[in-house]
C-alpha cells in the first residue's frame, strides 16, 4: 500500500461506501493540507454527509483508505494485516476532529458553558477551572461570552451553532468538519454563522465544509470539491469551478443554484417594493 | 356601527359582559361538598375509627421498625436494585450483541410473567431445597473436574446458606429487585430511545466512548422519561413490600399492624394505621418526585419564539445560578 503524502492532513484515496446494495460513495479520491478550506458542493443525495462521517468513523469504510494526520482511519497495518481499530483508539482520532452538524445536535441539558467544557473535562481529563477558562475564550471568540449560562433551548439557531463551534474547537482539533451548518438556519442567522467560520479559515484552521452558500465558498475556499452521485465530478479553485465549470453537471448544478438564489432575491425585491409601496 | 352601544356611540369600548354561568358546576361543589362533611361525619364520630388507638398503635415499636426496615429500607434498596439492573437490562437490550439482546429480552419475559408474591412465596420456600449445600463463589463444575483429575475437596472460595441469602431482607431486596429490574428495564429503554440519535453521536464526535456518551450524554436526558413512571414504580414497590410475609419477611408495617389487630381483635384501628403510614409516605415520595423530574428536565420546556421573550428568559437563566 502507497503510504500517504506526509504533507497532506487528510488524505482520501477510492473511497467508497455501501449501504447494503446502495452504493453511496463510488471512489472518492481527495486532499485537505494542513490549513486549507476545501468547500464540498453537491446535489442531495450525492453523498457529502456519508463522505464526513466516514472521516468522522460515524460510518465504516466500505473500501478505499482514509489517513488523517498521517494515520489510517479505523484500520490499522500490523505485520502486513489489516486490523479493525479498537473502540478506545477510534474515540481517540475521534478527538482529534471537530464536527459541526446540520441540526447543531448541542447537548440540551447542559449550558454553553458546560457543553463547551464537557469534552475537555470528560475526555481530555483537564481540571475544570482551566477548561472553564478555555472555554469562555472560545464563547469570546463566537460572540457568546455572554450567552455561557444559556441552556440551548434559550439561544437562537445561530447562536446555538456558534455554541457547536466552540465546542468542536474545545478539543484544539486539526481538523474542522462541517456538514451544513448554516442550512438549518433562518436567514438573517446565516451570516453570523459564516462569520465565525470566516475568522477561523481566516486563522488558518483546516476546515471541509460541506455547504450551499456560494458566496462563502467562493471568497473562504482555497478549493472547490464538487461531487455528484457519488463520485467527485470537478475540483478547482473556486473561481476555476464556480466561474469556469468545465463539466456539464457543474453546470447544471450550479445553473439550479443560481436560478433558486435569484427566484429568492426577486421574492425580496417584490417584498421590498410592497412594502415601499405601502409606506409611500 | 348601527347596532354599537358605548356611551359616545361610534367606537366599542371596554367589555363588560355578563358571564356564562356554570350551574352545573356549582351543583356538582354543593354535591362534593356533601359527601366530603359526610366522610368527615363518620370519620370522627364513627366509634369503629378509633384514632387515639392508631395513633397507639402507630407508635409501637415493632410497627415502627417494620415500617422503617421492611417497608422503606426494603423500597429504597430495591428501587437501587432495580433501577440499576433496569438500565443495565435496556442497554444489553439495545446493543448490537445478539446474545446480550436475547438474555435482557428472556430475563424481562421471565420476570414479568411471575406475580411477586408468587415469586416471593417461591423464593421462601424453594431457595432452600434448590441450593441445598448452599451458594459458593468458587470454579464452576469442580466437583467434576476433581473427579476426573482423581483428587478430592473442592475449589471453592465461600460459602453461603441459601436460607440466610433467599429469606428475610436480603431475600426481600434480591426477589422484590430482581422483578423490579424486568419493569425498569423497560422504562429505561423507552427513555433512551427517546433522545435523538445525534446526541450520542455528537458525544462519540467529541471523543467519548459509547458508555461515556450513554453515560454523560444520554441517559441524562433519558431520565426525563424515565422519572415519573419510576416514580409511580417506587410508590407501587412501597405498596408491594406488604407481600413480604410470604417470604417470609415479619419485620414489615402491614404484618406488624395485622398482629397487634389480631392481638387486641381492634382489626379495623389497626390497619388504619398502616393506611396513615402509606398515605404519608406516597406523599413524600411524590414531593421528591417533582423535584427529580425538575432537576432533569432543566435546559427542555421552554420554547422560545420571539426576541423579547429569549432576553427575558435568560435574564432569568443567568440570575438563578
Ligand atoms: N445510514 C444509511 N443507511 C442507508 N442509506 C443511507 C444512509 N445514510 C445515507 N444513505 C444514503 O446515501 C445517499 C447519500 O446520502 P448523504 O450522504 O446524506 O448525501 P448528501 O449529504 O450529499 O445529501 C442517500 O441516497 C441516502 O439515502
Ligand atoms: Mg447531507
Amino acid at each position: 500500500m502507497r503510504r500517504p503524502n506526509a504533507d497532506h492532513l487528510v488524505e482520501a484515496v477510492n473511497v467508497t461506501k455501501s449501504f447494503g446494495s446502495n452504493v453511496v460513495l463510488q471512489g472518492i479520491d481527495l486532499t485537505v493540507d494542513p490549513g486549507e478550506v476545501v468547500c464540498l458542493l453537491g446535489p442531495s443525495g450525492s453523498g457529502k454527509t456519508t463522505f464526513l462521517r466516514l472521516i468522522n468513523q460515524m460510518e465504516t469504510l466500505t473500501g478505499g483508505r482514509i489517513w488523517v494526520g498521517g494515520e489510517l482511519i479505523g484500520i490499522e497495518e500490523r505485520k502486513g494485516k489489516l486490523h479493525t481499530r479498537t473502540d478506545a483508539d477510534i474515540a481517540r482520532q475521534r478527538s482529534r476532529i471537530g464536527m459541526v452538524f446540520q441540526r447543531f445536535n448541542l447537548f440540551p441539558h447542559m449550558t454553553a458553558m458546560e457543553n463547551v467544557i464537557e469534552a475537555p473535562v470528560h475526555v481530555k481529563g483537564i481540571s475544570k477551572r482551566e477548561a472553564r477558562q478555555q472555554a469562555t475564550e472560545l464563547l469570546e471568540l463566537v460572540g457568546l461570552a455572554d450567552r455561557a449560562r444559556f441552556y440551548p433551548s434559550q439561544l437562537s439557531g445561530g447562536q446555538q451553532q456558534r455554541v457547536a463551534i466552540a465546542r468542536a474547537l474545545a478539543m484544539k482539533p486539526e481538523l474542522m468538519l462541517f456538514d451544513e451548518p448554516t442550512s438549518a438556519l433562518d436567514p438573517e442567522l446565516v451570516g453570523e454563522v459564516l462569520g465565525v467560520m470566516r475568522g477561523l479559515a481566516a486563522e488558518g484552521t483546516t476546515m471541509i465544509v460541506v455547504t450551499h452558500e456560494m458566496g462563502f465558498a467562493r471568497e473562504v475556499a482555497d478549493r472547490v470539491v464538487f461531487m455528484d452521485q457519488g463520485v467527485v465530478v470537478e475540483e478547482g479553485s473556486p473561481d476555476t469551478v464556480l466561474l469556469h465549470p468545465t463539466e456539464e453537471r457543474t453546470r447544471t448544478f450550479l445553473r439550479r443554484v443560481k436560478q433558486q438564489a435569484e427566484a429568492e432575491a426577486q421574492h425580496d425585491v417584490e417584498l421590498a417594493k410592497t412594502l415601499d409601496a405601502l409606506e409611500s | 356601527m348601527s347596532t354599537s352601544s358605548g356611551s359616545d356611540g361610534e367606537r366599542p369600548g371596554l367589555i363588560n359582559a355578563v358571564p356564562v354561568r356554570h350551574y352545573g358546576r356549582w351543583v356538582a361543589v354543593a354535591v362534593i361538598v356533601l359527601l366530603l362533611l359526610m366522610l368527615l361525619n363518620m370519620l370522627i364520630f364513627n366509634p369503629v375509627f378509633d384514632w387515639p388507638f392508631v395513633l397507639e398503635v402507630m407508635n409501637q415499636t415493632p410497627v415502627i421498625e417494620g415500617l422503617l426496615k421492611g417497608t422503606l429500607l426494603v423500597t429504597v434498596f430495591t428501587m437501587i436494585v432495580g433501577v440499576l439492573g433496569g438500565v443495565v437490562l435496556a442497554v444489553m437490550r439495545l446493543s448490537d450483541n445478539p446474545v446480550l439482546r436475547w438474555v435482557s429480552w428472556a430475563y424481562t419475559w421471565f420476570f414479568r410473567s411471575i406475580p411477586r408474591i408468587v415469586l416471593l412465596t417461591i423464593m421462601g420456600a424453594g431457595m432452600g431445597l434448590i441450593f441445598r449445600d448452599g451458594l459458593s463463589l468458587g470454579i464452576p463444575f469442580d466437583w467434576k473436574i476433581i473427579e476426573w483429575l482423581g483428587l478430592s475437596g473442592d475449589w471453592r472460595f465461600a460459602t453461603l446458606d441459601a436460607n440466610t441469602l433467599f429469606s428475610g431482607f436480603v431475600g426481600a431486596v434480591i426477589g422484590l429487585g430482581a422483578s423490579e429490574a424486568a419493569y425498569m428495564a423497560e422504562i429505561a429503554r423507552a427513555g433512551i430511545l427517546s433522545v435523538d440519535k445525534g446526541q450520542s453521536e455528537a458525544a462519540q464526535a467529541l471523543g467519548m466512548s459509547r458508555w461515556k456518551a450513554m453515560r454523560r450524554v444520554v441517559l441524562p436526558q433519558a431520565m426525563r422519561v424515565i422519572v415519573p413512571p419510576t416514580g409511580n414504580e417506587t410508590i407501587a414497590m412501597m405498596k408491594d413490600t406488604s407481600l413480604l410475609i410470604a417470604l417470609p419477611l415479619t419485620a414489615e408495617l402491614f404484618y406488624q399492624v395485622g398482629a397487634i389487630g389480631s392481638r387486641t381483635y381492634q382489626i379495623l384501628p389497626s390497619y388504619l394505621a398502616a393506611v396513615v403510614y402509606y398515605l404519608l409516605i406516597t406523599s413524600v415520595l411524590m414531593v421528591g418526585q417533582s423535584y427529580l423530574e425538575r432537576h432533569f428536565g432543566r435546559g427542555f420546556g421552554t420554547t422560545v419564539k420571539s426576541d423579547k421573550a429569549q432576553a427575558e428568559i435568560g435574564l432569568m437563566a443567568g440570575s438563578a445560578h
